[in-house]
C-alpha cells in the first residue's frame, strides 16, 4: 500500500508492505539507530516517536504511520548528543545498544511530562531494558540532565 | 610517571557514536543484498534424523542454498572460545544427524529475503527417530542413554571426560586430610545448594555476517568477544586453513560471556563458502534464548567444619554441573566453583577437598557467563557460612572477620597463590557501615506487617587465567607525533578501548586524543586471547604498559641519534627528546616520527604480548536489605551496598558501572531468572515475556564504593572488576530473606512461592 508521512521532518510517500514491522521498515530507510532487541515488545530498544509519543516500532505495523509524524534519532542528533553526554559522563551508555531507544524515550518524556519526579522517571522509562548498567548510572545522568535543563 | 588520566572517570572514547545512534554494530554494517541465513531447529530433545527432504525448499524462489548434515565437514569441534588446546571436548558438527536438544540445528537455509527463507524452512520435510532424552542432570552420569556415542568425539585435554559415561569432565583435588579435620570439628554442616541456568541476555542478540574478500579469504564480521578463537574454531569447523580466515569485530552490544562461544558464526560462514556470496545471520531473541550459551546449572554440596570458637577448619565441596547437549566451557567453569569459593576462608583452613562431575544432558549447551562457576560456588559457600553463623550464634560478619583470607596469606585452594593485595577485610567493614548492619541485624516488622532484614556475602574472582591468557598491544608512532594502538581485545561496552588509552597516555606523557585505538581485526591486531576471564585490564593493560616502555626506549634512541648524543644524555618528556645539559637542544616527537619515514631502517613501534604467572583475585563484599511480605512471600529489594577491591580503579566511573550492572544481573539471578524446561525438554523461557530480567522498577538503591589496594603485577596496581560483581547478590539476598522469614532458600531463584511454602512448612 501507499502511505504518506513525515520522517525526521521530510515528507515521504512510499509504497510499503503494510504488515512489515516499523523497525525493519525504518532500518531499510537508513534509520539504523533503530534497534531490535526482542520480538515481544519487552525491551524498548526500538523506540521511535510517532506524533511526539514514544512507540515501540517492533510492534507497530508500517501501515499505521500513514499521515503521521515519525522521528528517529537520525533527526534528533543534537538532543541525542546532549543527553548522550550526560550518560557518557557517568559511563552509563556502556555497550550503547540500548542507548538510542532509551534516549528517544527520554525525549518523549520531556515532551510529555513537566518536572517528573524520580519515581515518574523510573516508571516512564521502565520499558527500556538495559543489561549492562543496572540502571543506576542512567538515573544519575537523567536526574542531572533534567535538573540542568530546568535551570537553563 | 605522572597520572593525568589513570584514576579519572573519563568518558568512553566511543560514547558519542553510541549515544547518537551511529551505525557501528554488526547488522548496521552488513552489506545490502547479502543472503539471509536462518536455521531449522529440532522439535525434539533427542532424536536421529532418518530422512531429510529439501527438494521443495530449494525450489522456493530466492533460495540460494539449503544445507543438511550431509553437506557439512565431519571434523568435530567445540564452539567454546578458549585457548588452544581447548579444554572443552570436540563434540560438535555444524549440523549433525543426531539432534540433542529442542532447538538444535537441523538445517541451514540461505536466501534473498526473510520471507523466502521463512517459506523454505517450512518446506523442509524431516523424519526423526525420536529417542528418550536425558533431562535430569542427576541421572545423566552412567545413564544407558548416551548423548555423545559418536566415535570421533575427542577431549583434547585430560579433564576426566568420558563420552561413554555422559561425562564432559570430572576430577578431584585436596589439601590436608579433610575427613580427619572434619571429624575433629565441633560443628560440621552439610548442605546442598542449587543454582540454575541463566541467560546473559546482551541487548544485541547473536549475529554475524561473512563474505569473501579480494583474495578469496573468508571474512567474518561478528559480535564476538574472541576474534582469534573464532578464526581458529572456524578453520577447524570448515576444514580450511587459518590463513584463509579473517575475523573482525565491530562494536559489540554486550557480551557477559555469551559471546565467548561461537554461537552464530558457522552458519553464514558455511553459506559463504558454499555460495561465494555475502551472508548474514541475526538471531531473534527467541533463538538467543533457546540455542545459546547460558550459565551452567550447578548443584553444590558443601560440608564445612568449625570449632565452637568460630574457627573454620575445613571445607569439602562437590559440584555437579550440567553442561547440556555440548561441552562448551564445561570442564573449566566447574573448576571455579571450588577454586574461587573455598579460598575465601583461607584464614584458619587446615584442609579442603573439591570434587566435581560435569554431565551431558539433552538441554541447550551451557557456556560462559560472567562469574563462570565462581558465582555458583560462592552462592554455596557464602550461604553455608551464613547458616554456620546461625548454628554458632555468631554475627555472620564477625565470623567472616575471624576466618577470611587476608593480604599476604597463602590460598591452598587457589593454586597456592599468595594475596599480594587484599582489602577484603576493609570491604566487609565498609559494607557493615554502609548498610547499617549493627542496627539492622535484628529483623524489623513494619506497621503493615512486612519484615525488613539484611544479609551479606563476600566474593572473589581472578584476574585473567594465569599462565594461559595472552594480552597484546601493537603501539606505533605515527607521522605527526601521535600514536596508533592496535588491540586484539574486545570492548563490549566495558570501555577497554578507553582505559587502555588512559594507561598509554600516562605512560607516554601524551594526550589521550593523540592515541588512535583500533580493535579488533585478526589481520592487523596482535594475538590476544580476547576479552573474558576478567583479563583485559589486567593482562592487556600490562601489555600496554610494557609496549609504552619499549616504544619510549626507541623514541629516546632515535632522538639521541638525531641530536648526536648518547641515550643517557637525553630525556623524553612526551613531546620532545632533549639534551639533559641543555634543554634547548631538542627534537620534537613529530620530527622523530618523520625521521622514521625517510632513510630509516628502524620502525618506531613496539609489539608486546603479556601473560601472568598469577591471577590476583579482586575481592568484594555486598549486603542487601530486603522487605518481605509474609502473606505473599514477595521480596522487595530496598537497598544493595557493595565495597569492591579491584586494586586501582583505572576509570572509576566505568568500574562503578561495571559493579552496578553486575550487581543488578546478580539480583536477577537471585530473584527471578530461571530457564525452565517442559517435561519433554521444550524451553519455556524463550522470550523476555517468560524470562524476566530486572527493569529499573525492580531495584531499590544500589550503592558502590571502592576499597583500593595495589597489585604489583597489574598495570598501575590494577586487578580485575568485570566478573566478581555478579557474585554477592544471591547469597546476600538469600541470607536477608532467611533472617526475615526463617526460610533458607537453597535453590535459586528465591521466589515468593518458595518463601511462602517454606513459611507454611514452619508453621
Amino acid at each position: 500500500m501507499k502511505i504518506s508521512y513525515t520522517l525526521n521532518g521530510r515528507a515521504i510517500t512510499d509504497e510499503v508492505t503494510p504488515a512489515q514491522p516499523l523497525t525493519e521498515y525504518l532500518r531499510s530507510r537508513g534509520c539504523l539507530s533503530v534497534k531490535r532487541g526482542c520480538e515481544t515488545s519487552n525491551c524498548g530498544l526500538c523506540t521511535v516517536l510517532v506524533d511526539d509519543k514514544p512507540v515501540l516500532s517492533c510492534s507497530t505495523l508500517t501501515a499505521r504511520i500513514d499521515g503521521k509524524k515519525v522521528e528517529t534519532m537520525e533527526g534528533l542528533q543534537e538532543q541525542a548528543a546532549e543527553i548522550g553526554g550526560y550518560l557518557a559522563d557517568e559511563g552509563a551508555e556502556q555497550c550503547g545498544f540500548c542507548s538510542p531507544g532509551l534516549i528517544m524515550n527520554i525525549i518523549g518524556m520531556t515532551r510529555e511530562l513537566k518536572h517528573p519526579t524520580e519515581q515518574q522517571v523510573r516508571q516512564y522509562l521502565a520499558g527500556n531494558l538495559c543489561r549492562c548498567t543496572g540502571y543506576v548510572s542512567q538515573l544519575r545522568a537523567i536526574t542531572r540532565y533534567l535538573a540542568e535543563k530546568e535551570e537553563a | 610517571m605522572s597520572q593525568k588520566y589513570v584514576g579519572k572517570g573519563l568518558r568512553k572514547s566511543d560514547a558519542h557514536a553510541l549515544t547518537t545512534g551511529q551505525p557501528v554494530y554488526t547488522d548496521d554494517i552488513a552489506p545490502a543484498g547479502c543472503l539471509i541465513v536462518k536455521v531449522l531447529r529440532s522439535p525434539h530433545a533427542h532424536a536421529l534424523i532418518t530422512d531429510i527432504n529439501t527438494d521443495i525448499a530449494k525450489k522456493v524462489p530466492g533460495i540460494a542454498c539449503v544445507l543438511t548434515y550431509q553437506d557439512v565437514p565431519q571434523q568435530r569441534f567445540t564452539m567454546a572460545g578458549q585457548t588452544y588446546p581447548e579444554p572443552s571436548p570436540y563434540d560438535r558438527l555444524i549440523l549433525d544427524q543426531r539432534v540433542r536438544f529442542v532447538g538444535d540445528a537441523v538445517a541451514i537455509v540461505a536466501g534473498e529475503t526473510d520471507e523466502a527463507v521463512d517459506r523454505a524452512l517450512r518446506m523442509i520435510k524431516v523424519k526423526y527417530e525420536v529417542l528418550e532424552p536425558v533431562l535430569d542432570f542427576h541421572k545423566a552420569k552412567d545413564n544407558k542413554i548416551l548423548i555423545h556415542p559418536e566415535e570421533n568425539w575427542v577431549a583434547n585435554c585430560p579433564v576426566g571426560a568420558d563420552n561413554q559415561r555422559n561425562l564432559c569432565a570430572s576430577g578431584q583435588e585436596a589439601y590436608g586430610d579433610i575427613d580427619a579435620v572434619l571429624s575433629g570439628c565441633d560443628v560440621v554442616l552439610e548442605r546442598t545448594y542449587h543454582t540454575k541456568a541463566n541467560q546473559q541476555t546482551p541487548m544485541e542478540t547473536f549475529r554475524t555476517y561473512t563474505q569473501l574478500d579480494t583474495y578469496g579469504r573468508l571474512n567474518i564480521i561478528s559480535s564476538t568477544q574472541v576474534p582469534f578463537h573464532v578464526r581458529r574454531i572456524l578453520s577447524v569447523a570448515l576444514g580450511i586453513p587459518k590463513s584463509k580466515v579473517r575475523v573482525i569485530k565491530p562494536r559489540i552490544g554486550g557480551g557477559f560471556g555469551a559471546k565467548q562461544t561461537v554461537i552464530t558464526e558457522v552458519y553464514p560462514a558455511i553459506v559463504t563458502m558454499k555460495t561465494g556470496r555475502p551472508a548474514k545471520i541475526v538471531y531473534t531473541r527467541e533463538e538467543s534464548m533457546i540455542a545459546s550459551s547460558p550459565r551452567h546449572e550447578m548443584e553444590v554440596t558443601v560440608r564445612i567444619g568449625a570449632m565452637k570458637d568460630g574457627r573454620i577448619r575445613g571445607i569439602d565441596l562437590y559440584t555437579l554441573s550440567n553442561t547440556g547437549a555440548f561441552g562448551e566451557h564445561g570442564p573449566t567453569t566447574v573448576g571455579l566453583s571450588g577454586h574461587k569459593s573455598i579460598p575465601l576462608y583461607s584464614g584458619n583452613q587446615e584442609a579442603f577437598r573439591f570434587r566435581y562431575d560435569v554431565v551431558y544432558t539433552n538441554v541447550m549447551s551451557a557456556g560462559a557467563y560472567r562469574g563462570y562457576g565462581a558465582t555458583q560456588g560462592i552462592f554455596a559457600i557464602e550461604s553455608i557460612v551464613n547458616e554456620l553463623a546461625d548454628v554458632l550464634h555468631r554475627d555472620p560478619i564477625d565470623l567472616r572477620m575471624q576466618n577470611m583470607v587476608r593480604e599476604g596469606m597463602c590460598m591452598p585452594a587457589y593454586y597456592g597463590e599468595v594475596t599480594n593485595a587484599c582489602a577484603l577485610d576493609r570491604c566487609v567493614q565498609r559494607v557493615r557501615e554502609m548498610i547499617g548492619w549493627d542496627e539492622k541485624i535484628k529483623p524489623r516488622v513494619l506497621p503493615n506487617g512486612h519484615i525488613r532484614a539484611v544479609g551479606m556475602a563476600m566474593a572473589m574472582q581472578g584476574s585473567a587465567i594465569s599462565k594461559v591468557d595472552v594480552g597484546a598491544v601493537i603501539l606505533r608512532l605515527s607521522d605527526d607525533g601521535t600514536y596508533n594502538m592496535l588491540l586484539g581485545c574486545t570492548d563490549m561496552g566495558t570501555g577497554c578501548d578507553t582505559i587502555l588509552a588512559q594507561m598509554a597516555a600516562d605512560c607516554l606523557g601524551c594526550r589521550m586524543e593523540d592515541i588512535a585505538v583500533y580493535a579488533s581485526d585478526t589481520d592487523t591486531a596482535p594475538y590476544d586471547s580476547g576479552s573474558y576471564a576478567s583479563a583485559t585490564t589486567y593482562v592487556t593493560g600490562m601489555a600496554c604498559v610494557r609496549a609504552c616502555e619499549e616504544l619510549r626506549g626507541k623514541i629516546l634512541h632515535q632522538g639521541a641519534k638525531m641530536l648526536n648524543l648518547s641515550e643517557d644524555a637525553v630525556e623524553f618528556d612526551g613531546k620532545r627528546v632533549y639534551a639533559l645539559e641543555d634543554d634547548t637542544c631538542a627534537v620534537t616527537l613529530a620530527d622523530i616520527a618523520y625521521s622514521g619515514q625517510c632513510n630509516c631502517s628502524d620502525v618506531l613501534s613496539a609489539t608486546v604480548s603479556h601473560s601472568s604467572l598469577v591471577s590476583p583475585p579482586p575481592f568484594m563484599a555486598g549486603a542487601a536489605e530486603v522487605e518481605v511480605d509474609p502473606e505473599t512471600g514477595h521480596v522487595e529489594l530496598i537497598d544493595y551496598v557493595a565495597a569492591v577491591d579491584c586494586g586501582t580503579p583505572i576509570n572509576p566511573n566505568l568500574a562503578r558501572v561495571q559493579t552496578e550492572g553486575g550487581i543488578v544481573q546478580g539480583i536477577g539471578m537471585a530473584l527471578y531468572e530461571d530457564i525452565v524446561y517442559a517435561a519433554d525438554g521444550t524451553n519455556l523461557s524463550n522470550s523476555f515475556m517468560q524470562y524476566k530480567i530486572p527493569s529499573r522498577l525492580d531495584i531499590g538503591t544500589v550503592r558502590v564504593e571502592f576499597e583500593t589496594s595495589y597489585e604489583p603485577t597489574g598495570p598501575f596496581g590494577a586487578k580485575s572488576i568485570g566478573e566478581i560483581v555478579i557474585n554477592t547478590p544471591s547469597p546476600a539476598i538469600a541470607d536477608a530473606v532467611a533472617r526475615a522469614t526463617g526460610v533458607r532458600v537453597r535453590t535459586l531463584p528465591i521466589t515468593a512461592e518458595k518463601i511462602v511454602r517454606g513459611m507454611m512448612e514452619q508453621a
